[in-house]
């Protein structure tokens, strides 16, 4: 969903027609990290492409007098006041993590 | 710069004082055992949903008034997606298309005088969590409590020239940041945080050269370093004839020299979208106004008045204004008593050593205003020397004892110190020459009326004896 985001940004406004490259999804794959094999790679390139057609169709409407939806909700400021309120417990808040140590989570090393 | 014209622009960080985090109620106490303040939303657990802390937008608007930004009428939250083990949601919750503020400036000094350096725009946005390295192990810890802390990210133009401009720049952003209460501004703490950006172009050239992104500075000093380091890097790729590759720098400040980051080729891939979970912030005039009636007055606008109000120089104000708390101290003095170069005097010699040697800051000190303009107006009155005073102030400083206590305590109750009492008589002894030259010519008897003038002159506290051997030393001399 995040790629088709980014996909539809990036194409709206350009040439309509543009073809989803197999490029394209292996770079939207690796972003992901998700590894896809042949099959994949052509069904998915397939599918994006059906989304960015639909799109275009979206793009023939004139909006040139509508502003923005900025969110598909009508409301606005839903907000809360400052105030700190208890965290879980540690061990809950570590739970899900496949390794901890002392309170911190363990991941593979991360080199800068 | 030798035939370079250098371009600066620096993306700052601060971390926000708020009492709980951007979009739950975690504490941003900082200190705490690791992850023991985190919850499913700053943890990034599924169907966690976040919701806006008002006060980060008050805050927001408040620098956005301060330097004088327009504040955006609707404002929208953005995903900025990349993966890394301190975020745990794979995405981090920023501004994109529409920041809280845009447009602005800052007044900085330099050589040639006040330059307005512009800020492009300031957003809200959440920070991450903190990984720690261990060398010994092939693994990272990661702490998540900073996760989510809200930070405003504050992007200035390229409007700098020189490292000078940046420096000048980051302090006076840093400053106006602590006068509005809205970050502490620590560097090394890492509260406040500068990234650079910076590239050089041949002196007169409209094009811009290509800029390397400076990371990793944690004081004014290293960002001076690095600045300093990147441009001399750059002048000399391009004096060799060769290319200034696009990328992000570290600052390594134990080998004074930057090291490009590791690349990750598809890290600036950040695939911006609206964030779905969080519903637009709308701001009308009422809560501008509503803002803007808490803004305090501006360490520039401060400065400026206490040059005119209080007649000091240039730099007695910037020593002043370095803090809210100080001048508002220094104020407290004046409003004490009339003596505002000589309480200056005390506050940027004597009080700032103080607060060095003891570690603390102004609001920590047991010398209160009262104490201090006590101690100045024994000094007025003659009853203690200056350098007596310096020695009284210390034991003030460590004892919490008021001047007139120690004084006292001391048995000086009444002016023995010699060096007073002779610069008295000596005042006193100018100001009659009728009466000194009938002295001299053998009126001896008019030696009375002199320690009388001393008398007067201390207020009755002069130790009599000493005054009258005083007195007549310097008549006789």
């Amino acid at each position: 969903m995040v790629y088709i985001a980014a996909l539809i940004r990036k194409y709206q406004g350009v040439n309509k027609n543009v073809k989803i490259t197999d490029a394209d999804v292996l770079h939207a794959a690796a972003l992901a990290r998700i590894s896809l094999d042949g099959d994949e790679l052509r069904k998915l390139s397939g599918e994006l492409d059906a989304v960015l057609d639909y799109m275009d169709l979206l793009s023939e409407v004139d909006t040139s007098g509508v502003s923005p939806t900025h969110h598909p909700l009508p409301a606005v400021n839903a907000m809360r006041d400052d105030v700190a309120r208890q965290s879980l417990d540690l061990e809950d808040a570590v739970r899900n993590a496949p390794r901890h140590k002392d309170g911190c989570v363990v991941v593979p090393k991360v080199i800068e | 710069m030798n035939g370079y014209d250098v371009v600066i622009g620096l993306e700052v960080h601060a971390q926000l004082l708020t009492e709980s985090k951007v979009f739950c109620g975690c504490s941003t106490t900082s200190g705490l055992a690791p992850n023991t303040s985190t919850c499913p939303v700053c943890m990034g657990m599924p169907g966690a949903l976040p919701v806006l802390n008002r006060k980060v937008v008050d805050y927001g608007i408040r620098l956005g008034l301060a330097v004088g930004s327009r504040i955006a009428r609707t404002c929208v939250f953005a995903r900025k997606n990349y993966f890394y083990p301190d975020l745990p949601k794979g995405y981090q919750i920023t501004q994109y298309e529409s920041p809280l503020c845009e447009g602005g400036s800052i007044d900085v000094e330099t050589k040639e005088g006040i330059k307005k350096i512009g800020i492009t725009r300031i957003h809200m946005e959440e920070d991450a969590g903190k990984t720690i390295h261990d060398e010994t192990a092939p693994y990272s810890y990661v702490d998540y409590n900073r996760a989510g802390v809200p930070l405003l990210e504050i992007v200035s133009e390229p409007g700098m020239t020189d490292t000078k401009q940046a420096v000048a720049y980051l302090r006076e952003l840093r400053q106006i940041l602590m006068y509005l209460g809205i970050c502490d501004g620590s560097m090394e703490e890492g509260s406040l945080r500068c990234d650079a950006n910076v590239s050089v172009k041949k002196a007169g050239s409209s094009r811009y050269g290509t800029r390397t992104e400076l990371k990793n500075m944690n004081s004014f000093r290293n960002v001076q370093k690095a600045l300093e380091f990147e441009i001399e890097r750059h002048i000399q790729i391009l004096e060799s004839g060769g290319r200034v590759e696009q990328e992000t720098m570290l600052w390594n400040p134990s080998k004074g020299v930057t090291v490009p980051m590791r690349s990750k080729e598809e890290s600036h891939d950040y695939r911006y979208f609206p964030e779905p979970d969080l519903v637009p912030v709308r701001i009308d005039d009422a809560w501008i106004e509503d803002v803007r009636s808490t803004l305090p007055e501006l360490p520039a606008e401060r400065r400026a008045r206490f040059r005119k109000r209080y007649g000091l120089p240039a730099y007695d104000t910037g020593v002043l204004t370095q803090s809210r708390e100080l001048a508002d101290y220094y104020e407290a003095c004046v409003g004490m008593l009339d003596a505002p170069k000589e309480i200056s005097n005390w506050i940027m010699t004597e009080v700032m050593r103080a607060l060095n040697e003891q570690g603390i800051s102004i609001t920590d000190f047991r010398v209160s205003p009262e104490m201090l303009t006590g101690l100045i107006a024994l000094i007025g009155r003659g009853r203690i020397s200056g350098s007596m005073a310096k020695e009284v102030f210390a034991e003030m400083a460590s004892t919490g004892h008021s001047a007139e206590e120690i004084v006292s305590s001391r048995g000086v109750g009444q002016i023995s110190d010699e060096e007073t009492l002779k610069a008295v008589a000596g005042r006193i002894i100018d100001a009659n020459p009728a009466e000194a030259r009938k002295y001299r010519s053998g009126k001896t008897g008019l030696l009375g009326f002199f320690v009388g003038q001393v008398m007067k002159a201390t207020q009755g506290e002069a130790n009599p004896k000493l005054a009258s051997r005083i007195v007549k030393e310097l008549l006789e001399e």
